[in-house]
């Protein structure tokens, strides 16, 4: 089975190419199930690769399929190679998986979205064409077995990405978004292309250029493993710059400014690849890389330890702006890279099985958010803001109920999925004995609640406020509410696949987490685990209680809470002002650049050059008058000339 | 395969054209006028395809090689031959030709006749700069690159072609001048060490030349490449040349006759002149690296989609200088691929301005805005050409810049790091232009009637677009005829100064 693992591409290549060419002379809905079918198709290769996988002893399970010779020059060989492990079975799986219950919501949603844009045959065909593109690009970031592949993967969902944010390119918005998006992730890839080219350097320096040249994931982990000094004095850079690059995929600090602008795209894209698949690359990254972050350390400090702060302030941050949000895709913008910044505080903690298990939880009920948020949006011909919405529940009984359920997994209520693997993370941040990022974490927990429970009160409970909204709204077919009820499910029940004490998950990756040096397998205190678990409960039962009183009680509560705070809530309405300052960047750099233009370029050089051409032609029609055509007038000279010549060598003959 | 080594498959490939642009002199009428020069084109690509098949893998050296006296006395011969590094460069030049005059096909309208012939001969002094042996051929084939060129742009250029064409040929000529001066040396030294003449290159490995000689036949050889390339501070010459110089030229000039400095690079400098190659090589790799950074911040600031594309050739040239300039295997190969690369990407960069042009009569970016919407098939071409512009991986781009960034790396953490920069700088000059033209609402009424691609055009793009996939997901397939080659050039480059008579031939 694992020989045919290049069957995961075929489908989607082969939907992209057909719908591409011919999609246009489809009538409408026909792309769609093509897309959808495609990806369903890899699915179940997914599935198939997890089983093969299953079916080796676990010792094993590491099965590298080179397809072709890539990039073979000097010492330089990567190949176009796949790996399939415990690690990249579950992203293949997790991508496929939700990937397909996207692509089937989306076959009504771009038809219905036909509605509010000029969406003609061939811009429907597109549509799928980008998605199965996206596909294919996210498979080759997970499924590759060495960095170059990664890379390739890494940019080309960013490709994907900006062509998706973009698809109403008529819009200056959605234009700037993608724009912003595809050069913010370039900031990030210069990070990645540095990381790798340093990976190759520091390995063929210490004499192992043979598995240098692969870049490939195991050998590198070889080279870790039994010449560690290759790496020991490059690795705080190298995975600072990988930092960098995660940051810039996953929206992090310093680089998620673009993912609140992607909702520009069309909401189910917002929910594949803002939400569930392509934006916790950097959370796979890290892990697949964590036995070089080991290694990182300096000053007594790991590089993991900086990991962990970003994610921890990421998450803070991004729940403190979601609460003053009202915009409902933004809110679930901002709610992503919070959730993101659990993912990395996780890692961090060298808690990687937590923070892949939040990865797999967080792509249900975000996904079901989103696609929920998407039927609210329908419903209510493209609005968007959720001071015009409330009373829905009646009006949208199936995006209601799953919209709560993935809400209340977003707010870890307990027992549902979210509960299991954001406890899952704070359990490992205390038993690393970070007290303060525990505390930071709870903090966001309470605020995560909050917001969560907000958005469903507000758009679903009360009364309506804007009636003539209100009245036209109908629920959506079930191409649409279909997967809402699949995701909210999974929403409900993901947090099977990683019980506490149980743990599949954890033996699943075990072979990938137990690649790092450092990772010890402590066995957990039960009595404290229970603990830590009721305090979660607590937690995010607390932040139900404070989202009941503030919006459904509606004590004017919360505007006395704004007050207090105005100058933090400001802060936080105006995201922390990362866009302000990345704008007089781009600005200063804006103005260098028209600078060298014109002063430099033009004046300067060209200036020069065509100073030189002036003079030279002044010179020529000076020297022309010398050309007088006297005999005499020429002698004189020639007599002149020679005499001076003469006199030079003589000038030479006596100094010598 | 074994019958074509016997004939003389480099004379005929670089031959043809000139053949054609004589069959052109006795026609009549543009249809055939047409018609025959791109036969001719075809034909010779063709035919250079066999360099291709019947290439004799993992030999460093030369192939096809031809020689035949010409000025014996003098040691002046004529001949041909191509290695790893130089056949790429001359299928590029019989890959862009017929599409060039395909372009050209509804697009030039007066004195048809003399265009084509001026492009058929401008194909023969390409193909004889890159097949050439013989320094004083290799001159007289650079310099008889110019005239065309000289032309093409002086008379069926834009409003300011005379002050462009002049620029482009005085700068050039001046370069020349230093180049001639240096060949002649090299020929003098030779008869002073072994008491006879000789101009052929590879007799030059052998030559054990004082390192002041050295270091001054290297800055005229440098000079005259710098300028050609062109690298920061020479390039101001090629902006206006781009601007006003008909579409096809400019694709001829950016996709191939540009690349004749960075291939006088690894070609003279590199083997001649190893010990200032490698006392040196920091300045040349600073001239590049300012020039992949200035050039994208200048492009950036530009506002003729002409002026951009021309610009993004400084930095993308800037690469190929670095790579080459960082003296390490994968870069060099990696620069030898990314000239193949340019050639393509900004060769379809100039042809998509140039539909835009002939169908809207204007370049400036604001006079665009939401084509897409107009022309998507247009548009389609446009992401993956820009894309691959960009240095997108799994496109022919990434790997050029890929491998000689990791060339620089292993050189110098700076280089590589300035390097690197440029590709976040050519990403935002690329998007921003793509922006302009394609995304938002069609403010400009103008562009309303704006009918997509036709047949023809589509037929000129589809080839590249398959090339850049092909390159970048089997660059293999490229880099395993290059590699010998590029590793003989660094071994002689590397090799001690005064040392020089062991070197093979």
């Amino acid at each position: 089975m694992l020989n045919y693992a290049w069957l995961i591409f075929i489908p989607p290549l082969a939907a992209l190419l057909f719908n591409l060419f011919f999609g246009r002379r489809l009538t409408r809905p026909l792309p769609g199930y093509l897309g959808a079918a495609a990806v369903g198709l890899s699915f179940l290769v997914a599935l198939g690769l997890f089983v093969g996988l299953r079916q080796l002893p676990v010792e094993e399970r590491s099965f590298q399929l080179v397809l072709w010779s890539w990039l073979h020059t000097g010492q330089l060989r990567p190949d176009f190679a796949l790996l399939i492990d415990p690690l990249s079975a579950l992203m293949a799986l997790v991508v496929t998986g939700v990937g397909f219950l996207i692509h089937v919501y989306s076959i009504a949603y771009m038809k219905l979205d036909d509605e509010h844009h000029e969406l003609d045959a061939r811009r429907y065909a597109r549509y799928f064409v980008y998605v199965n593109l996206f596909i294919v690009a996210m498979l080759v970031l997970v499924l590759g077995n060495n960095l170059v592949m990664l890379y390739m993967g890494w940019e080309g969902v960013g490709l994907a990405s900006f062509l998706l944010i973009s698809f109403w390119f008529h819009k200056p918005s959605a234009r700037d978004a993608g724009k912003k998006a595809f050069l913010v992730n370039r900031v990030g890839d210069f990070g990645m292309a540095l990381a790798i080219m340093l990976i190759f350097r520091s390995v063929v320096n210490a004499g192992e250029a043979t598995r240098a040249g692969t870049l490939a994931f195991t050998d590198l982990f070889a080279v870790i493993a039994d010449n560690p000094a290759a790496l020991l004095a490059g690795a705080v850079t190298i995975t600072l710059l990988l930092l960098l690059a995660a940051s810039g995929k996953s929206a992090q600090i310093p680089l998620w400014v673009w993912l609140p602008d992607a909702m520009e795209g069309p909401t189910p894209v917002s929910a594949l690849i803002h939400a569930a698949t392509m934006v916790t690359a950097g959370v796979y990254m890290t892990v697949r890389m964590s036995p070089l972050f080991e290694l990182a350390t300096v000053a007594g400090t790991n590089v993991l330890h900086v990991v962990a702060w970003v994610g921890a302030l990421t998450a803070l941050m991004g729940a403190t702006i979601a609460l003053t949000k009202t915009d409902l895709k933004r809110i679930l913008a901002y709610s992503t890279v919070s959730q993101l910044g659990y993912m990395f505080l996780a890692v961090g903690v060298g808690g990687y099985v937590a923070g892949m298990f939040h990865l797999t939880t967080h792509a249900f009920f975000k996904a079901c958010l989103f696609l929920g948020a998407g039927s609210v949006m329908h419903a209510l011909h493209g609005e968007l803001d959720i001071n015009k919405m409330g009373g829905l529940r009646d009006k949208l009984p199936n995006t209601y109920r799953t919209f709560l359920l993935a809400a209340a997994a977003l707010a870890g209520f307990p027992l549902l999925s979210g509960f299991f693997s954001k406890d899952a993370i704070l359990v490992a941040v205390f038993e690393e004995h970070q007290y303060l990022l525990y505390a930071v974490g709870m903090v966001t927990a309470l605020l995560t609640a909050t917001y969560a429970f907000k958005m469903v009160f507000v758009v679903f409970g009360g009364r309506p406020r804007d009636r003539k909204l209100y009245e036209h709204a109908h629920e959506q077919p079930a191409l649409m509410t279909g997967p809402l009820w699949i995701l909210a499910l999974l929403a409900v029940i993901g947090g099977l696949i990683n019980l506490p004490f149980v743990g599949t998950l954890q033996h699943w990756l075990e072979p990938i987490v137990a690649l790092g040096p450092a990772e010890e397998a402590a066995h957990p205190d039960m009595t404290m685990e229970l603990i830590l678990m009721a305090v979660s409960a607590l937690v995010s039962l607390g932040g139900l209680y404070l989202a009941y009183q503030l919006y459904v009680r509606q004590t004017g509560a919360a505007d006395r809470i704004r007050r207090s705070v105005a100058p933090l809530h400001k802060l936080a309405a105006n995201g922390y002002y990362f866009d302000a300052a990345y704008d007089m960047l781009r600005r200063g750099l804006w103005e260098t650049a028209q600078l060298l233009a014109v002063l430099v370029d033009q004046a300067g050089i060209d200036g020069v050059v065509n100073g030189v051409a002036r003079a030279s032609g002044w010179l020529g029609e000076r020297t022309r008058r010398l050309q007088t055509g006297l005999v005499s007038v020429y002698a004189l000279t020639l007599f002149v000339g020679m005499v001076l010549l003469f006199g030079y060598f003589l000038l030479i003959r006596f100094v010598n | 395969m074994a019958n074509l080594t016997s004939l003389p498959l480099l004379s005929i490939i670089t031959f043809l054209p000139l053949a054609g642009s004589l069959l052109l002199l006795l026609l009549r009428g543009d249809k055939a006028l047409k018609a025959t020069a791109l036969a001719t084109a075809l034909v010779t690509f063709v035919v250079s395809l066999a360099l291709w098949f019947g290439w004799r893998a993992g030999e460093a050296g030369m192939q096809f090689t031809e020689t035949l006296p010409w000025l014996p006395e003098l040691g002046i011969g004529y001949r041909l031959g191509v290695d790893g590094i130089s056949m790429p460069l001359v299928l590029l030049t019989t890959f862009l030709m017929p599409l060039v005059l395909l372009f050209s096909w509804d697009t030039i309208r007066d004195n048809t006749k003399t265009y084509l012939l001026l492009m058929l001969l401008l194909e023969t002094a390409m193909i004889g700069v890159f097949a050439a042996l013989d320094m004083v051929l290799f001159f007289v084939f650079f310099e008889a690159s110019l005239i065309p060129m000289y032309f093409l742009i002086g008379r069926w250029g834009g409003p300011r072609r005379i002050y462009a064409a002049l620029k482009f040929f005085i700068y050039t000529a001046f370069g020349s001048a230093f180049l001639l001066a240096g060949i002649l040396a090299l020929g003098y030294f030779h008869q002073q060490q072994t008491g006879d003449w000789s101009f052929n290159v590879l007799d030059m490995y052998t030559l054990g030349l004082p390192a002041n000689v050295q270091t001054l036949v290297f800055f005229g050889f440098a000079l005259a490449f710098a300028i050609k390339v062109p690298l920061f501070p020479f390039h101001t010459w090629l902006p206006d040349a781009h601007v006003e110089a008909p579409t096809g030229g400019s694709v001829i000039l950016a996709g191939v006759l540009l690349k004749m400095g960075t291939y006088g690079f690894l070609r003279f400098c590199l083997p001649l002149f190893p010990e200032p190659t490698r006392r040196f090589a920091p300045l040349l790799v600073a001239l590049a690296l300012i020039g992949i950074l200035y050039g994208a911040l200048v492009a950036l600031a530009q506002k003729d989609v002409k002026k951009l594309v021309a610009y993004s050739s400084v930095a993308h040239l800037g690469f190929v200088t670095l790579g080459i300039f960082a003296l390490q295997h994968e870069s060099l190969s990696g620069s030898v691929l990314q000239m193949v690369n340019h050639g393509l990407s900004t060769g379809a960069l100039f042809l998509l301005v140039g539909f835009l042009y002939e169908r809207r009569h204007t370049r400036q970016l604001d006079d665009f805005g939401g084509l897409w919407k107009l022309m998507p098939v247009y548009a389609a071409f446009a992401v993956v050409t820009f894309m691959s512009s960009a240095g997108l991986p799994g496109l022919n781009g990434f790997v050029g810049e890929f491998t000689i960034l990791l060339g620089a790396m292993k050189t110098s953490t700076a280089y590589a790091v300035l390097g690197t920069l440029g590709i976040i700088l050519a990403a935002w000059y690329l998007l921003w232009a793509f922006s302009k033209i394609f995304q938002g609402p069609v403010t400009n009424p103008a562009n309303a009637g704006l009918h997509d691609l036709n047949r023809r055009e589509v037929l000129i793009m589809v080839p590249l677009v398959l090339l850049f996939f092909l390159i970048g997901l089997f660059p293999s397939l490229f880099l395993q005829k290059i590699d010998p080659s590029t590793q003989a050039v660094l071994d002689l480059a590397n090799r001690p100064a005064a040392l020089t008579m062991q070197v093979e031939k």
